[in-house]
């Protein structure tokens, strides 16, 4: 890790790679509005749906916007719940969910 | 809040800041936008992303060139990458009949500057790698129709907007326009009221309900709102189905690679009309797309499925947009009922209304007899413009 700027290398969004320092940049830019960030970083569009990423990013929006934690909406969660084939989905493949 | 405004837009979606923006930079000092939840969250941030100017009839062929010349300078225009590429519309035909449409399109489609040309599948398949050539004839391939992100488009305009004084104000819904005598004398929200002459009606889905404020019929124009669907998968290596490709015949269904990450979006014709709060995705219509999308691509089976969502196509009976002044109050304008068509539209639309507004008259090459508002009280219907998916 960086000792000078050690949020560059923090991974908020494992999925789609976004950094602490690029959601404190983008709310420094005065989008506060969490529906907003996630589509402009795609934070949550990925294959965790959000699981792992969204609560972390209210926390920092939390953190530097002064509101409370449960004051902030969690934007929409998308089904499938998991990611699954499209040949699961069609009849035509059997699903993968015992290689896991 | 503003107590007072020059121009009142109802609806932060594309059209409205779109048109917000093209306000400010003719220097209209005062413009607001008035949007019910966030900005972009009705139908702009549900759209496929998808742009192109194969359509079926002069009006939307004309309006689509000169708009496609707009999204090339867009992101230079609004100093934010939207991330626009000319990835091209590829259009797939499964008979001989229907390669005639096709060449009868193709010929309107040149005469009016729109370089479609018909292309066999050997090269179609140069253009999309793991296309399934088998079942198609031909194709209508537009390399200069093209896709960009829904999300830094609105949030461009917005951006810019808002450096030109527009005031944009989120979470608060329009309750009331304010008429006396034919002429609009303000807009009640839910945060206070809003003096002003002029209001803009770009809540597309939500117009009717916009119009009746206003005092008109709610089917004056009549807008209704069709749930369409569509699906995401994981990402896949860049330029496997970078064009929006389509074979009408097979219900409208597409396939397109997200420009930003290289999802693949797949959307198909299984519609639904509905009420304005119903955008719940249904198992239904993920089984049929891509039931569809992995017959047109096999190799999607092995991919993973990550995201649906749903959102309005709000659709007019003949499927083009009502866009012009409303004759019956002063200072009433209307840009709505895009029927699946307001992202690909927004830039041109934007300029010509407020170009309307400001100067009276437009440059924009719109024909604003096709898209009048007053067309459908008087039973006047166009040929239903061309929408897939």
């Amino acid at each position: 890790m960086s000792e000078k700027n050690p949020k560059k290398n923090i991974i908020i969004c494992r999925c789609n790679e976004v950094t602490q320092e690029e959601i404190e940049a983008l709310i420094d830019q005065g989008v506060t509005d969490i529906e907003m960030i996630k589509r402009l970083l795609r934070i949550g569009m990925g294959p965790c749906q959000g699981r792992t990423c969204l609560p972390m990013v209210i926390s920092i929006l939390a953190r530097k916007t002064g509101k409370k934690p449960d004051e902030i909406k969690l934007p929409a969660t998308r089904i499938p719940v998991r990611p699954v084939p499209a040949g699961v989905l069609v009849g035509e493949m059997e699903s993968d969910e015992n290689e896991e | 809040m503003k107590s007072r405004a020059e121009v009142v837009i109802i609806g932060g979606g594309v059209i409205g800041l779109s048109i917000a923006y093209h306000l400010g930079k003719l220097g209209v000092e005062d413009v607001v936008v008035l949007e019910k939840n966030y900005i972009g969250s009705g139908s702009t941030f549900r759209c496929a992303s998808g742009i192109r100017a194969q359509f079926t009839d002069e009006a939307n062929i004309k309006l689509q060139k000169y708009n496609i010349e707009r999204w090339k300078r867009l992101s230079d225009e609004l100093e934010h990458d939207i991330n626009f590429k000319q990835s091209g519309y590829l259009f797939l035909a499964t008979s001989e009949e229907e390669v005639e449409v096709f060449k009868k399109n193709i010929k309107l489609q040149n005469k009016f500057g729109v370089p479609t040309r018909l292309i066999s599948m050997d090269e179609a398949k140069e253009i999309v790698p793991p296309l399934n050539t088998e079942p198609f004839l031909a194709g209508a391939w537009n390399p200069e129709d093209g896709k960009a992100s829904p999300f830094h488009v609105v949030y461009g305009f917005a951006k810019k907007a808002k450096e030109f004084g527009v005031e944009i104000y989120e979470y608060t819904p329009a309750v009331d326009i304010i008429v006396e005598n034919c002429e609009i004398k303000g807009v009640k929200t839910e945060r206070g009221m809003i003096k002003t002459e002029t209001v803009v009606n770009a809540a597309n889905a939500w117009a009717p309900v916009v119009n009746e404020m206003a005092g008109l019929k709610r089917d004056f124009v009549p807008i209704k709102p069709y749930k369409h669907q569509l699906v995401k998968t994981e990402p896949i290596a860049e330029g496997q189905i970078e064009p929006l490709t389509c074979p009408p015949a097979w219900n409208d269904s597409y396939v397109i690679q997200d420009g930003e990450d290289g999802g693949v979006i797949c959307g198909t014709g299984l519609e639904k009309l509905t009420h304005l709060d119903d955008v719940q995705p249904t198992y239904d219509f993920i089984r049929e797309v891509l039931k569809w999308a992995t017959k047109i691509i096999p190799a999607l089976k092995y991919v993973h499925v990550v995201r649906q969502w749903a959102g309005f196509y709000a659709k007019t009976p003949d499927k083009n947009p009502a866009i012009g002044k409303i004759n019956y109050i002063d200072g009433f304008y209307i840009a709505a009922g895009f029927s699946g068509h307001g992202f690909m539209m927004a830039p041109g639309v934007g300029e010509a209304i407020a170009e309307l507004i400001v100067k009276g008259k437009s440059k924009v090459p719109l024909d604003w007899d096709w898209y009048d508002p007053h067309r459908f009280e008087r039973g006047e219907l166009r040929s239903a413009a061309f929408q897939i998916g």
